[in-house]
């Protein structure tokens, strides 16, 4: 990342081109379903620590997920940042191996294992 | 390639960490991100989705001239089912012309609630016709908003022409417990259909 980008106090704001934190980029490298799950890795973490040269974009997402799980749509809320950026950073972290993405379960196939979910997720919401 | 590294997980879960999500959909003001507040752990997000040129032609922007990008945003909220499985209750954007994220929102959903206010029924055809064209599993929630119901759940059923399997009931979106059993009774629908549909391929 380059030196503007480090030295800005907060992650993203109104003035600032949404794609300017990609550089750009608008094709992630990884497709990311909106309510896929994030999690920081053993080395997410302990990049974020050492100061890995890395924007404030990536230290604020490592430190968000680090122990809770964060689905792309809150990481993107939380930044104030639109989906597709969100999308963009996430890939790129994921690809160097500082973040976990676990994809959802589709439910548009009538398998076993959604219908296990599903029983699940019904029995989760009567608990509530 | 597999991204879901294995040392991702202090906490040692135990299954596969996954999430599902339930589509909220519904006309302007009708109520959905009090129903999704009524239920969720967290206070509604707010994520927004950025359509450029590349949405032209897709989306109608003929009423922006000279408008190349438009925000969409749309309310969720979030239910931990198990430390391992999170259920997202997503909002449909305000405007039903926004089909690119209408698309993205229903791919692998478990299905939607479509919330309806009985004075401006009108409103949710689209969402209606959307999911039917899609396959995507709905029920219609009518939602009572100050205890006063307007309708019989059956004449609403008549006036949308819906199915007769689809559930039609009638819900208060600011009622954590109406919100639940409006939840529940959409999973049980899809559970439901899904073993009808199993018996008739076995």
């Amino acid at each position: 990342m380059n030196g503007d980008m480090t030295e800005r106090d907060e992650p993203t704001g109104a003035l600032v081109r949404p794609y300017a934190v990609t550089r750009g980029r608008t094709r992630p490298k990884l497709e990311i379903a909106l309510e896929a799950l994030v999690e920081t890795t053993q080395r997410g973490r302990s990049a974020g620590a050492g100061k890995g040269g890395h924007g404030r974009e990536h230290q604020y997402i490592a430190a968000l997920c680090d122990g809770r799980l964060q689905s792309l749509a809150e990481i993107a809320a939380r930044m104030h940042l639109p989906l597709g950026v969100a999308r963009v950073l996430i890939a790129d972290m994921a690809a160097e191996g500082l973040l976990a993405v676990y994809e959802p379960t589709s439910f548009d196939n009538n398998d076993a294992v959604g219908t296990e979910l599903l029983e699940r997720v019904l029995s989760g919401l009567r608990r509530l | 390639m597999d991204f879901a590294g294995s040392d991702a997980s202090p906490r040692g879960m135990s299954g596969r960490v996954t999430s599902a999500k339930i589509v909220i959909a519904g006309g302007f003001g009708v109520g959905k991100t009090t129903l999704v507040g009524s239920v969720s752990e967290i206070t509604p997000l707010t994520t927004e989705a950025i359509m450029t040129s590349a949405g032209v032609g897709v989306d109608d922007t003929r009423q922006v001239p000279g408008k190349t990008t438009t925000t969409v945003a749309m309310d969720f909220g979030r239910i931990t089912i198990d430390r391992d499985l999170i259920l997202y209750l997503f909002g449909t954007p305000g405007q039903t012309r926004f089909w690119f994220m209408w698309d993205e929102l229903v791919r692998g959903a478990i299905g939607a609630v479509v919330l309806v206010d009985t004075r401006r029924l009108a409103d949710c055809f689209a969402a209606i016709d959307f999911f039917e064209h899609r396959r995507l599993p709905y029920l219609v929630a009518i939602n009572c908003f100050d205890g006063m119901q307007y309708h019989d759940p059956e004449d609403v059923r008549d006036a949308l022409a819906v199915g007769r399997d689809v559930p039609v009931i009638s819900c208060d979106a600011r009622n954590r417990e109406s919100t639940k059993q409006v939840l529940i009774s959409l999973v049980e629908y899809v559970l439901t259909m899904r073993r009808h549909r199993a018996a008739a391929h076995a």
